[in-house]
C-alpha cells in the first residue's frame, strides 16, 4: 500500500515567532503536489520543518508517515524514514568529496538500522550505480570527485540535489524552489530529471513560484499558502490562475488571512 | 533509534584514547630516581659510557636550564613539576635487529601499535624508542650499502664520532631556550640520519616513540643531515598510556638540508592527555633545497611546538603544514617559524586547527626577513574550526622584516561548525557524529592529501576517533 505523509494542524515557530499556523496536507506515494504562495507565506518553513531543522520548532500539530510521528526525530532519522528535501540553497562542504558523502548517505538510508562504524555499501556497486545516475542526469562523472557544492554554479548545485534524490530514492521528496535562479535550459533538465524519478514509489511536493516546473511534473493537487496556512487546494487550473494573475485573487478571497499577512510584514 | 546508537558507542568504547594501555615496569633494566640535579645528569652520562665532552656539554646545559625562567607565554606550565619526573628509564638491555629479540611485553605493545606490520609494507627503516632508549632498529640493506646511516643518536655518537660532533647542537644550541637546555642535559635516544650526496630514499624512515611508565620524561634528540642533492622522508609517531599524573616529552630535532637536497619530516603526535609536549625543532635549509615540516598534533595535555626553518642560501624553500586538534583538557599551542636569511628564498605555512569540548588551539608563528633577504616571499594561511561554544582558538602571527623588497601574505580564518552544514548532511541520513566527522575531515583534507596514503588513512581514522562520542 502506498505510504502516506500526513501533516495535521502543524504550527511552527522560528525564534519563538509563529510562522506556520495550522497547516494540513496529505501526500501519498505516487502523487505530485505543488505548493505555491507569495514570498514569506511559509512554504520554505514547511519544507525545513518536515526535514527537521533544529531552528524550526514544532509548537503544535503533527507530521506522520503511516501513523508514525516524526515530530521528535532528528533530520537523520527522518531521512532514514524516507523524507528528502532538495534545498533551495545547498550549502558547501569543503574537502568532502561528493562520492564519499553519497556513499555514507546511501548506506544509512538503505540500512536505517545501521550502527555507526558498520560497513558501507560495497564500493564497486556504489560507483556503478552513481555513474549511471549521473549519466542519466547528463552530469560529468568528474563531479563525483569534486568537493560537495564547492565552486558549483547555481545550476550545478541544483543538479547535485537531483542526483542525491536519484540515489536516495525517498518515499517523499520536497523540492524547495528547485527551479529558482536557473535559466530555462537548466529548469528543463531538472524538471525532466524529477519527472523521470517520480513514479508510484515517490510522493513529490514541489514548492515553486512559477509554473515551469509543473509543465513536466503535472500536479495532482495544487495548494496555495498564505500567511502560514494552506488557504486553497485545487488542480492545475489553480496553478495557471496564479501564474497568469498573481495572488491578488487569493488575497481577495481570504481577506482576513491576507490582513494578517500585512500585520506580519509590519512587524 | 538514538538509544541504539548510544549503546553501540558505549560497547565499542569510542571517544576514548585507544593507546592508553600500559605494560608492567617490573623487568626494567634501570630506573633513575625522581628529580633533576647534577648527580642524575652525571649518572646518565656514565651509564651511557659517554666521552668527557658530552658529559661537560650536559652539565653546562643543566646550569643554563636552571638559570632560564619558565616561559610566561604559550600554555599553562604551572602544574609541571620538574622534580616529580623520572629522567632516565631503561626498559631493555640493548637495541635489537629482530622483533623476536625485543622483550615480549614491549614487542606486544609495538604489535598493538601496528609498527612491525607497517614496516613490512611500506617503510625503508624503523626505530622504536621505548622510554629512554631505542629498543629496535632496522634499515633496508641496499640503503645501508649506499652509505645511508639510520641509527639511534647514542650509537651515532660512538660509531660516527666525527660526523656527529660536526653537526650536533649546531642548529639548536643548548642555550636556545629552557627546554632545549633541559633536553641537552638529559637527552637519550632519538634518531640519527645521514643521507649521502645524491641518494634518494624512496620510502619513509619511521621512528616510533612510546612512553610507558608514570611520571616519565622522554628526551630524545634527533639529528638529520641530508647531503647535497639527496632526499629523505622521516616520520615519527608518539603515544603513551593515560595516567592521572603528568609526564613530560621534551625533544630536540636538528636538521641540515644541504644544497638541492630535500627533507620532509612528518609528525603524528598522539600522546595521552597527561603529557606535556614541549619540543624544539629547527632546520637549516641551504641553496635551492626544500625543507618541509608536516606536523600533526592530536594528543597531549599541552603542546608547545613551532618547527622552524632557517633559509640560509638563495633558492632555499621552506614549508610547514600544521594540523592541530584540541579536545577536552587540551591546549595545542603550535605553529611555525620561517627565517629568511638569503635572497630569493620562499616560505609557506598552512595551519589548520580544530577545537572541541573545551579544547584550545592556538597558532603562534613568526616570519622574519633578515637584512639581505631581498626578493624573498612568504605565504601564511591559518584556518581554525571551532566545534562548540566552549572551545577556543587564537592566532598569534608575528612578522619582522629588516628588508623592504620582500613579500608577505597572511590570511587567517576562524569558522564555527555550521549548523546549516550539519543539517544538510543529516538530512541525507548521516548521524550527527558522522556529519561532524565528515565536516572536520573535509576541513583538514587539503593537508591530509599531502601525506603518504598510509598516513592519510591513519590521520583520518584518528580524527574520526576523536570525533566519535563527541556528540551527546
Amino acid at each position: 500500500m502506498a505510504s502516506l505523509l500526513k501533516i495535521e494542524d502543524l504550527h511552527v515557530a522560528v525564534d519563538e515567532k509563529p510562522i506556520l499556523k495550522g497547516v494540513n496536507l496529505e501526500l501519498r506515494q505516487g502523487e505530485v503536489h505543488a505548493l505555491m504562495g507569495p514570498n514569506g507565506s511559509g512554504k520554505s518553513t514547511l519544507a525545513y520543518a518536515l526535514a527537521g531543522h533544529p531552528k524550526y520548532e514544532i509548537t503544535g500539530g503533527s507530521i506522520e508517515i503511516d501513523g508514525a510521528k516524526l515530530n521528535d526525530l532528528d533530520p537523520s532519522e527522518r531521512a532514514r524514514l524516507g523524507i528528502f528535501l532538495a534545498f533551495q540553497y545547498p550549502v558547501t562542504i569543503p574537502g568532502v568529496k561528493v562520492a564519499d558523502f553519497l556513499r555514507h548517505a546511501v548506506t544509512n538510508v538503505r540500512n536505517p538500522d545501521r550502527k555507526e562504524g558498520e560497513g558501507l555499501v560495497p564500493m564497486k556497486d556504489f560507483r556503478k550505480e552513481l555513474r549511471s545516475r549521473m549519466e542519466e542526469l547528463g552530469m560529468d562523472t568528474e563531479f563525483a570527485r569534486r568537493y560537495l557544492n564547492d565552486g558549483f554554479s547555481g545550476g550545478e548545485k541544483k543538479r547535485m540535489e537531483i542526483l542525491q534524490l536519484a540515489m536516495l530514492k525517498p518515499k517523499f521528496a520536497i523540492l524547495d524552489e528547485t527551479d529558482s535562479g536557473l535559466d530555462s535550459d537548466a529548469v528543463k533538465v531538472v524538471s525532466e530529471g524529477v519527472a523521470k524519478l517520480s513514479g508510484p514509489n515517490m510522493g513529490v511536493l514541489i514548492i515553486t513560484h512559477h509554473e515551469r516546473l509543473l509543465e513536466f511534473n503535472h500536479p495532482h493537487q495544487v495548494h496555495v499558502m498564505l500567511s502560514g496556512r494552506i488557504v486553497e487546494t485545487g488542480d492545475a487550473a489553480l496553478a495557471k490562475e496564479l501564474h497568469d494573475l498573481g495572488y491578488a485573487g487569493i488575497r481577495e478571497r481570504h481577506p482576513q488571512i491576507a490582513a494578517e499577512e500585512t500585520e506580519v510584514a509590519k512587524v | 533509534m538514538a538509544t541504539d546508537l548510544k549503546t553501540s558507542a558505549d560497547e565499542v568504547g569510542v571517544g576514548e584514547y585507544q593507546y592508553g594501555f600500559r605494560d608492567s615496569t617490573e623487568n626494567y633494566v634501570f630506573h633513575s630516581r625522581k628529580g633533576l640535579d647534577k648527580a642524575i645528569v652525571s649518572q646518565i652520562s656514565e651509564m651511557k659510557n659517554e666521552p668527557a665532552w658530552m658529559r661537560e656539554f650536559r652539565l653546562s646545559a643543566l646550569e643554563v636550564f636552571f638559570e632560564k625562567p619558565m616561559p610566561n607565554w604559550g600554555g599553562d606550565l604551572t602544574h609541571l613539576d620538574f622534580q616529580d619526573i623520572y629522567y632516565y628509564v631503561k626498559a631493555a638491555q640493548g637495541q635489537e635487529k629482530s622483533w623476536d629479540d625485543v622483550p615480549e611485553d614491549i614487542r606486544k605493545t609495538y604489535d598493538r601499535l601496528g609498527i612491525p606490520e607497517a614496516e613490512k609494507k611500506y617503510l625503508a627503516g624503523v626505530k622504536a624508542q621505548y622510554e629512554s632508549e631505542v629498543v629496535y632498529g632496522s634499515l633496508q640493506e641496499d640503503l645501508a650499502n649506499k652509505g645511508v646511516i639510520f641509527t639511534d643518536t647514542d650509537s651515532a655518537m660512538k660509531d660516527h664520532p666525527d660526523l656527529f660532533r660536526e653537526y650536533f647542537a649546531t642548529v639548536i644550541p643548548s642555550a636556545d631556550n629552557k627546554f632545549a637546555a633541559l633536553n641537552s642535559a638529559v637527552w637519550s635516544g632519538g634518531s640519527f640520519i645521514y643521507v649521502p650526496p645524491g641518494v634518494q630514499i624512496e620510502f619513509p624512515l619511521q621512528a616510533y616513540f612510546r612512553i610507558n611508565s608514570e611520571n616519565m620524561g622522554q628526551f630524545e634528540r634527533t639529528l638529520i643531515i641530508v647531503d647535497e642533492g639527496a632526499s629523505v622522508h622521516y616520520v615519527e609517531g608518539c603515544t603513551a598510556p593515560t595516567y592521572s599524573s603528568e609526564s613530560l616529552h621534551s625533544a630536540v630535532v636538528e636538521i641540515i638540508v644541504k644544497k638541492k637536497a630535500r627533507c620532509r619530516y612528518t609528525t603524528i603526535q598522539n600522546w595521552s592527555n597527561n603529557v606535556y609536549n614541549l619540543v624544539t625543532k629547527r632546520a637549516m635549509a641551504y641553496g635551492d633545497s626544500l625543507m618541509e615540516w608536516v606536523d600533526g598534533n592530536l594528543g597531549s595535555r599541552l603542546t608547545m611546538k613551532y618547527p622552524a626553518i632557517y633559509l640560509m642560501e638563495p633558492g632555499a624553500r621552506g614549508e610547514t603544514l600544521s594540523i592541530a586538534f584540541a579536545g577536552k583538557g587540551q591546549h595545542q599551542d603550535a605553529g611555525s617559524k620561517m627565517v629568511h636569511c638569503a635572497p630569493n628564498t620562499r616560505s609557506r605555512v598552512i595551519s589548520k586547527s580544530i577545537s572541541k569540548s573545551g579544547g584550545r588551539a592556538s597558532y603562534r608563528g613568526l616570519v622574519k626577513f633578515n637584512k639581505g633577504s631581498e626578493n624573498s616571499k612568504s605565504n601564511v594561511v591559518c584556518d581554525a574550526l571551532i566545534l562548540d561554544p566552549i572551545s577556543r582558538s587564537d592566532t598569534y602571527p608575528y612578522i619582522e622584516s629588516e628588508e623592504n623588497n620582500v613579500t608577505i601574505e597572511h590570511e587567517a580564518s576562524v569558522s564555527k561548525i555550521g549548523e546549516e552544514q550539519l543539517f544538510y548532511l543529516m538530512s541525507r541520513g548521516l548521524s550527527e557524529a558522522e556529519a561532524s566527522a565528515m565536516i572536520v575531515t573535509g576541513f583538514i583534507e587539503p593537508l591530509v592529501k599531502e601525506l603518504p596514503m598510509e598516513y592519510a588513512v591513519e590521520m583520518n581514522r584518528l580524527i574520526e576517533l576523536q570525533m566519535e562520542g563527541s556528540v551527546g
